[in-house]
């Protein structure tokens, strides 16, 4: 619903900024600023104490992960991308938005900060795959891009980096973060219920694309309305 | 929305915040990279004049360092069984002296002097990077943090007074919706103040 105002929008920036023209980027509009910003915020909010917990307190469950799997999900990928990539920056800023209060730049040094890292990969991923899981958004795959990119690229950046920095085995690495596995898979599942959910009662959040092994008559047709 | 930071009037509060930014990288290098005992005892030293130096309270100091010591206490066994004592001690010293250290940085330099560090370090990318952007960006996020946890709380209470505690997608939806409406209004507001056209 708002491409047409956004393109009309764009050959006037040229006035506002860089003498170096840079033609046919998309630069983000004040909606998507405000969008990024806001689910940067959400993701923060989700981190906060008392903000939720299921079941007992036995194992501290923090929802951030599913802040970030939604800002994928939701947003798509450049603008889910960005707000992980604002809220990393305000975390290294020196704001306590990580959950249980962690912030600064020792969350960088630490031997998680692989995980804060595959943050921005499991959100592009997510956001690309969801693109294409669009307009109809079949529940089946949308769980299996869901989980490839926010347990599997996650994982992946954050296991060999946690093994890196203690010097543990790159086993024992992976073994340890499986306590999170549960919780993960659930969050899954939980972003994938709620995105069918946001995408039917807020359409044109994402514009959908084919997939890259599609024919390249749908792709041309894409790009057309683009 | 104060941050880590702890205020005072130390050498290292009154430091430039890229000085500060700059000897911390080469300070974790360094550690990274130092092979001895000995060095790194010299340089627990070191870390240790510097937080006499900022004399921060100790309360705070120990939250920044305390989720470490959780790791810890996970990868020492396991790097005993698998590298032996020393392996073990030197990955434990190292980590514990670049979070100190990190945590120093952090407590004793404003939010706003990191934002500006950040900015004059993205300078050469200019042609790329839009800082103007990049800073409203980032007041708008700070700003929306307490705004989305109003939400949050919002949203749950609704939950429990219709009774649906059990059902999380009766949570998550309507947080994100409010969400994307709290993102498109302050979008209008921002195109209603001259932003972009």
């Amino acid at each position: 619903m708002s491409s047409a105002h956004s393109t009309s929008t764009s050959d006037s920036d040229a006035t506002t900024a860089v003498p170096t023209p840079v033609p046919r980027r998309p630069r983000s509009t004040a909606r998507d600023l405000a969008q990024i910003a806001v689910f940067a915020a959400l993701i923060a909010a989700l981190g906060l104490p008392g903000a939720l917990s299921i079941g007992g307190a036995a194992v501290p469950i923090t929802f951030q992960t599913l802040g970030v799997m939604l800002a994928g999900a939701i947003l798509g990928a450049r603008k889910g991308v960005l707000a992980v990539l604002l809220l990393i920056v305000l975390v290294a800023a020196g704001l306590p938005l990580l959950s249980g209060g962690r912030g600064g730049l020792s969350v960088f040094v630490g031997p998680s900060v692989g995980y804060l890292l595959g943050w921005l990969l499991g959100a592009a991923v997510i956001g690309w795959a969801t693109a294409r899981l669009l307009p109809r958004y079949p529940i089946a795959p949308a769980l299996g891009w869901t989980a490839l990119g926010g347990i599997v690229a996650i994982y992946l950046v954050g296991i060999p980096v946690f093994s890196v920095v203690t010097g543990t085995p790159i086993g024992a690495a992976a073994l340890a973060s499986t306590v999170f596995l549960p919780g993960d898979v659930f969050k899954v599942v939980v972003t994938v219920l709620v995105a069918k959910g946001v995408h039917r009662a807020w359409p044109g959040l994402i514009e959908p694309r084919s997939w890259p092994w599609a024919r390249r008559s749908v792709a041309a047709e894409s790009t057309g309305t683009a | 929305m104060i941050g880590v930071f702890h205020p005072g009037r130390s050498l290292l509060h009154r430091a430039p915040a890229l000085l500060k930014l700059g000897l911390l990288a080469a300070f974790v290098t360094a550690v990274a990279l130092q092979g001895s005992l000995m060095a790194l005892a010299v340089a627990s030293v070191l870390v240790m004049v510097l937080f006499l130096i900022a004399w921060l309270p100790l309360r705070l100091v120990w939250q920044q360092v305390v989720p470490i010591l959780w790791l810890l206490a996970f990868a020492v066994p396991v790097q005993v069984v698998f590298g032996g004592w020393e392996a073990a001690a030197m990955m434990a010293v190292r980590l514990v002296l670049a979070v100190a250290l990190a945590a120093l940085y952090t407590l004793t330099t404003p939010v706003s002097a990191t934002l500006d560090a950040m900015q004059a370090l993205l300078r050469p990318f200019r042609r790329w990077i839009d800082a103007d952007r990049v800073g409203l960006t980032l007041a708008l996020t700070i700003r929306c943090v307490p705004l989305l946890a109003e939400i949050v709380r919002e949203v749950l209470e609704a939950r429990k007074a219709r009774g649906a505690e059990g059902s999380i997608a009766a949570l998550a939806v309507p947080v994100i919706v409010r969400a994307l409406q709290t993102a498109e209004h302050l979008g209008d507001a921002l195109t209603a103040r001259g932003f972009d056209d």
